[in-house]
């Protein structure tokens, strides 16, 4: 049981984003995902790609209210990285004779669906804000993911008032939106 | 103006950021108008995917940071050979104290072996070098001496003599002095044949078996001496990669053979040979080995019978000490070594036709 206590722990660090959580997670997982990717047709920068693919995913099942983690961290996270890597070495053409998987695995295709869309949106987000342009970029990364204040915003930007710098983040604001919502919109 | 300060007060609504009061007046305003209230939950989304865009980038951030930090610690390993580096450190972090005991245990040990060794050392090292010499003794048989097994035996002989080996060798003196490697004179006596298949009596005058070189004169009064000789013997070291060729006897016809200067020591570090890269023949022993300007830059002797075209020769500079050591034997004999080689810049077939008739089929006798 101490285990399992353990393995929640960590799966809680890092749906907080606790820097310690994920160092153990990755540090007691990634060589063996290396190893796989290695083995089967991979090198070291697929393996990094792919093993942090799946902490992302690992990191958005954590964070789901739902949460229950029916297996070991390692088991779950080898499962994504194989089909990750399979689904990766056929979209590359490129074939592996031998994707050993003495490992045992579960069933994950559901989750990797849900990840896969979010990155999809993640993406639009990503091509969104790049072609905002600067200070629209810079803006609202500091108002939204920073979470700088408006006054502070200004003093960093070299508005003149906090006003000013409202104004501005407003328009920028729209225009992502816009930006993103028609993306976002084709894409469902 | 006004749209902005609704936006403003949707982010407050959403955030919880507005008092009681205000919040009640909002969720009316909501419900009375549709536009703000589709506005409120559009923008709920909005910033929904916001924040999980920005917790995807913090995470991908702490991820990255997180690989790197390992790989310096050493716990992951990328690249390169997968060395244990990374788990001796991890293990280093784990038991630190207890390796901190062990080595200073270990360090006793390390040093109590290290008196037994040296302690021992020295015989062994003794035995060693004594079986080196044995395996170079023993290897030196496997370099397949060039000396070839002559059953034939023709005219100039001694009745009743049986050829034991053969080889080459080339004149370093017009007056008919020739040199050849010391194994390829196996017998008591020998012949020369010249490029025409001509033969001479010779005597053996001088013979260095350490520097496996040996000295003939020839006795014979049809030897007609030449003037001079086309080429020179050098003196000083030749440079690695040098092209080099030779002219020898591996048949009853001379044949030439062309190759590279590939190391600057012989057989296991010999430094009284150089390492060429050439086919050879038993029966090319004792045969010059000349660069592209016609000097004499060694004797071709031994090769590796494990490798493929790997041959060694005698460096030249040998010659000149093998000719003073024979001058302080017999001063009645005055051997003047060729120093300048007249082929320099000729044609390497003008070479050849020149060289050859210095180069001889060496046959040795014995009794």
């Amino acid at each position: 049981m101490k285990a399992d206590t353990n393995e929640q722990a960590l799966l809680k660090g890092l749906a907080n984003n606790d820097s310690k959580a994920i160092e153990t997670i990755y540090r007691d997982n990634f060589n063996t995902i290396q190893a796989f990717i290695l083995n089967n047709n991979g090198s070291y920068d697929d393996a990094r790609d792919i093993f942090q693919e799946a902490m992302i995913a690992l990191y958005e099942k954590a964070q789901s209210e739902s949460f229950v983690l029916t297996c070991q961290i390692k088991t779950y996270v080898y499962s994504i990285c194989r089909r990750l890597w399979l689904k990766r070495l056929q979209q590359l053409g490129r074939y592996s004779n031998q994707v050993d998987s003495l490992e045992e695995t579960i069933p994950v295709e559901e989750d990797l669906e849900n990840h896969e869309k979010r990155n999809a949106a993640f993406a639009i987000m990503d091509r969104a804000m790049n072609s905002l342009g600067e200070p629209c970029k810079s803006l609202l990364e500091g108002y939204y993911l920073k979470k700088m204040g408006m006054q502070e915003l200004a003093r960093e930007f070299g508005y003149t008032n906090a006003d000013n710098a409202k104004n501005q983040k407003y328009k920028c604001l729209m225009r992502l939106k816009k930006l993103f919502f028609t993306q976002y919109n084709i894409g469902e | 103006m006004d749209d902005i300060l609704l936006l403003e007060a949707i982010e407050r609504y959403l955030s919880g950021d507005m008092s009681a009061e205000e919040r009640t007046y909002f969720e009316t305003l909501r419900k009375n108008t549709p536009e703000i209230d589709q506005m409120v939950v559009e923008h709920n989304m909005f910033l929904h995917q916001m924040d999980m865009y920005s917790a995807h980038r913090n995470l991908k951030h702490g991820l990255h940071e997180a690989h790197q930090h390992l790989l310096d610690r050493g716990d992951i390993n990328e690249g390169g050979a997968i060395s244990t580096r990374g788990k001796v450190i991890q293990l280093w972090n784990k038991y630190k104290r207890v390796t901190a005991i062990a080595a200073s245990v270990g360090g006793v040990i390390a040093l109590f072996i290290s008196g037994l060794v040296m302690y021992f050392a020295p015989s062994v090292n003794g035995n060693q070098l004594q079986q080196l010499s044995n395996d170079i003794a023993v290897i030196k048989k496997n370099q397949q001496v060039q000396g070839n097994l002559i059953n034939e035996v023709k005219s100039k002989l001694p009745e009743g003599v049986r050829f034991v080996s053969g080889g080459s060798g080339f004149l370093i003196d017009p007056k008919g002095f020739i040199i050849t490697n010391a194994h390829v004179l196996k017998g008591s006596g020998a012949i020369v044949v010249n490029n025409k298949g001509k033969e001479f009596n010779a005597d053996i005058v001088h013979i260095d078996q350490e520097k496996d070189l040996a000295i003939l004169k020839i006795t014979d009064k049809e030897f007609i001496q030449r003037k001079s000789l086309p080429y020179g013997i050098r003196k000083t070291a030749s440079d690695l990669g040098e092209e080099i060729y030779t002219l020898g006897y591996p048949r009853n016809e001379i044949v030439y053979g062309m190759g590279y200067l590939s190391a600057r020591s012989g057989f296991d570090g010999d430094s009284l040979s150089y390492q060429l890269q050439m086919s050879a023949n038993p029966g090319n022993s004792g045969a010059p080995v000349l660069n592209k300007n016609g000097e004499i830059i060694g004797v071709l002797s031994t090769r590796q019978s494990s490798a493929e075209g790997v041959v060694f020769a005698v460096k030249s500079r040998n010659i000149f000490r093998l000719v003073d050591a024979f001058r302080k034997t017999d001063t009645a004999e005055k051997i003047k070594l060729p120093s300048k080689s007249t082929l320099k810049g000729t044609q390497r077939k003008q070479q050849i036709a020149e060289v050859e008739e210095c180069v001889f089929y060496v046959k040795a006798f014995a009794k």
